[in-house]
């Protein structure tokens, strides 16, 4: 079974700055770590092919420093990892991403199943995964927290909803984005980081792509921030104490003098 | 201080305190309160490869030696020292087996306790046998092609948890310690039980226990070395972990001076916080140096016996005794300055300090270890005057 991981590195703290004139997050200089829920992507895959053989590769789109957090989805046991970066590449938004991610899937070439983390903790839209499926012309099924079974080229999970879980059976290839319950990550190894630190991480560049120049980066994104900034702190409520009928007598009084009825 | 690891080690300690940091003191007080053996962070160790850390490459380990142990059980011992020591204990039971087995013995044992899939446990003591290890009453004797075992062994560290026990018994009781021999005794043997389990006042994560033999059949080729050769397997095997002791305190000690800091900066007397009176301040001043020399002194040991050193039962002895005093006083310091409130089991450092008291005492008491530099320090002047 061949399973490719999309992970996202994101920071590590939340005092990110912003790029006062593009209005997107500054990467460089900010301490990263994987996107929290990309870890139980990664995890699932190594599950999988513990269960069935085969192959977990790791993706990503994004700076060269990137390559630490592949370097450490190696550690943990990915057998392979590929990096898309390109100046070409900065400042995509969802689409212009997972329109890079596809070319570099496609240049991978076979898979079985895609996995992503149900969303990035930074940007918190839950996109890419849907968009990539969608580019790739496979299936996908989101906020998955169990695979029950994978058989006859066909993949059964089970997706978390708001008012409790569906059972999909779809088939493969596909993609699937998971969420935190579905398993525990592993912590790396000695071994692993050892193999990790040597490996040879592939990166791909606009050019080893094809990538068409309006669809990539900044250009190719049909959505951009015009504004960050923080909400204005609503004025604080008031809170009635005493005896209910007085605060009863009190609330009506106050919504008579200030109009409201 | 910079003791300047290796990038091995340094990825080695920095795995050890993520995995202390995120999955032992979550459940630090749980473990202590239960007593219950903490089977799932020896398998979070295990998969992260630190139960091979020492041992060679040909056996399924990194290759190290020691130094790698020690950074284990250090960063271990810093949050829970009782998680560290059965982590620990599982290569006092090694040891014997790496030190004195043949091929054989290496090839079918060592290869899992390297991968944590078994872990290992090593008995000499007994009940009237502690530092005085030549009283030893469990007696092996030969019968065809099995030696049969009769006898308890005491407070056995991962005794009823481990499924490998490097076991000392009196081969001939006539010779005294020069009639002991050194035994690899597997879990699930008919006539191998296990006692009671020991309720401990600190180190409580971790499992002791009696080890029972009665007319227990091993067969013959799970005698370590020759018959007779029990005691030099014993003291050669403790030469070689009693830095591992002294790793452990320093872990403690390190762990108690961090909790005395962080609490010396909240808690406001007297309109400021402790952290600001120099009564507190040369404390952990004094703390801090201590813990600098005595992890300077482990780690030195340990060196010396990687780079492949015969003899170094004085410098193992100097840097276990060391250690674990400046454990003992660091870890009760840290409690003082807790006040009142260190001597509640809400705080962190109480525990510290029920953990400490045990690095003074097994692997050997610290008088004990004192007798062995003594002893050590006359044959050298003896030996100079020849």
């Amino acid at each position: 079974m061949k399973i490719i991981v999309c992970i996202k590195q994101v920071p590590d703290t939340t005092e990110v700055k912003i790029n006062k004139e593009t209005n997107t997050l500054i990467r460089e200089g900010v301490a990263s770590v994987i996107n929290p829920f990309d870890l139980y992507a990664i995890e699932e895959g190594l599950r999988l092919r513990e269960a069935h053989g085969g192959t977990v590769t790791v993706l990503s789109m994004g700076p060269m420093q990137v390559i630490d957090s592949l370097r450490e989805a190696l550690s943990m046991g990915a057998d392979e990892a590929v990096l898309l970066s390109d100046r070409a590449f900065a400042g995509a938004d969802t689409l212009a991403t997972a329109y890079t991610l596809s070319k570099g899937i496609e240049k991978i070439g076979s898979y079985d199943l895609i996995i992503c983390g149900k969303q990035a903790i930074d940007g918190d839209t839950a996109q890419v995964g849907p968009e990539l499926a969608e580019m790739l012309e496979i299936p996908h099924v989101t906020y998955v927290r169990r695979i029950h079974e994978i058989a006859g080229g066909q993949i059964t999970v089970e997706r978390m909803t708001e008012e409790g879980s569906e059972k999909i059976r779809f088939p493969l290839p596909g993609l699937i984005t998971v969420v935190k319950e579905i398993n525990e990550p592993r912590l790396p190894s000695i071994k692993g980081k050892m193999r990790a630190k040597k490996a040879e991480i592939p990166v791909w560049s606009a050019g080893d792509l094809g990538t068409d120049p309006e669809k990539t980066g900044l250009k190719g994104s049909p959505t951009w921030v015009t504004k960050v900034f923080t909400p204005e702190q609503k004025g604080g409520g008031e809170i009635f104490e005493g005896e209910v009928g007085e605060q009863v007598a009190k609330l009506v009084r106050m919504l008579r003098e200030t109009k409201i009825v | 201080m910079d003791y300047f690891l290796n990038e091995v080690q340094l990825e080695i300690k920095e795995l050890a305190h993520r995995i202390a940091e995120e999955k032992v003191r979550p459940v630090v007080r749980e473990l202590d309160e239960s007593g219950e053996f903490p089977w799932e962070i020896m398998k979070v160790l295990a998969d992260a490869d630190l139960f091979g850390v020492y041992i060679p490459e040909e056996y399924g380990g990194l290759g190290g030696g020691v130094m790698e142990q020690l950074l284990v059980v250090e960063e271990l011992s810093r949050v829970c020292s009782g998680v560290a020591v059965s982590y620990a204990a599982s290569g006092l039971g090694a040891f014997p087996i790496l030190l004195f087995g043949n091929e054989e013995q290496k090839q079918k044992y060592i290869p899992d306790i390297a991968a944590g899939k078994k872990l290992a446990a090593f008995a000499l003591t007994e009940a009237n046998a502690g530092s005085d290890a030549a009283g030893i009453e469990t007696t092996a004797t030969l019968d065809g092609d099995y030696y049969v075992l009769n006898g308890t062994k005491q407070w056995i560290t991962n005794g009823g948890e481990a499924e490998v026990y490097t076991v000392i018994a009196m081969t001939d009781k006539k010779k005294g310690s020069r009639g002991a021999s050194a035994f690899i005794v597997e879990k699930g043997t008919p006539g191998f039980s296990f006692g009671k389990k020991e309720d401990k006042m600190g180190i409580r994560a971790s499992a002791t226990r009696e080890l029972i033999f009665s007319d227990c059949r091993i067969p013959r080729e799970n005698l370590l070395g020759r018959e007779g050769m029990g005691f030099i397997v014993a003291m050669k095997t403790l030469d070689r972990t009693r830095p591992g002791i002294g790793a452990q305190a320093v872990g403690i000690a390190q762990g108690a001076l961090e909790e005395a800091i962080k609490y010396s900066r909240e808690r406001v007397q007297f309109g400021q916080p402790i952290s600001s009176f120099q009564a507190i301040q040369h404390m952990l001043a004094d703390m801090a140096t201590q813990i600098e020399a005595a992890r300077a002194l482990v780690y030195a040991t340990a060196r010396m016996i990687d780079s492949g050193a015969k003899d170094f039962s004085k410098e193992s002895a100097m840097a276990k005794l060391f250690a674990s005093d400046v454990a003992m006083r660091v870890t009760t310091d840290a409690v003082q300055i807790f006040g009142g409130y260190g001597y509640m089991k809400e705080y962190p450092v109480e525990k510290m300090m029920r953990d400490a008291k045990i690095t003074q005492i097994y692997e050997g008491t610290n008088q004990i270890q004192r007798n062995v530099i003594a002893l050590e320090l006359i044959k050298e002047y003896a030996s100079k005057k020849k």
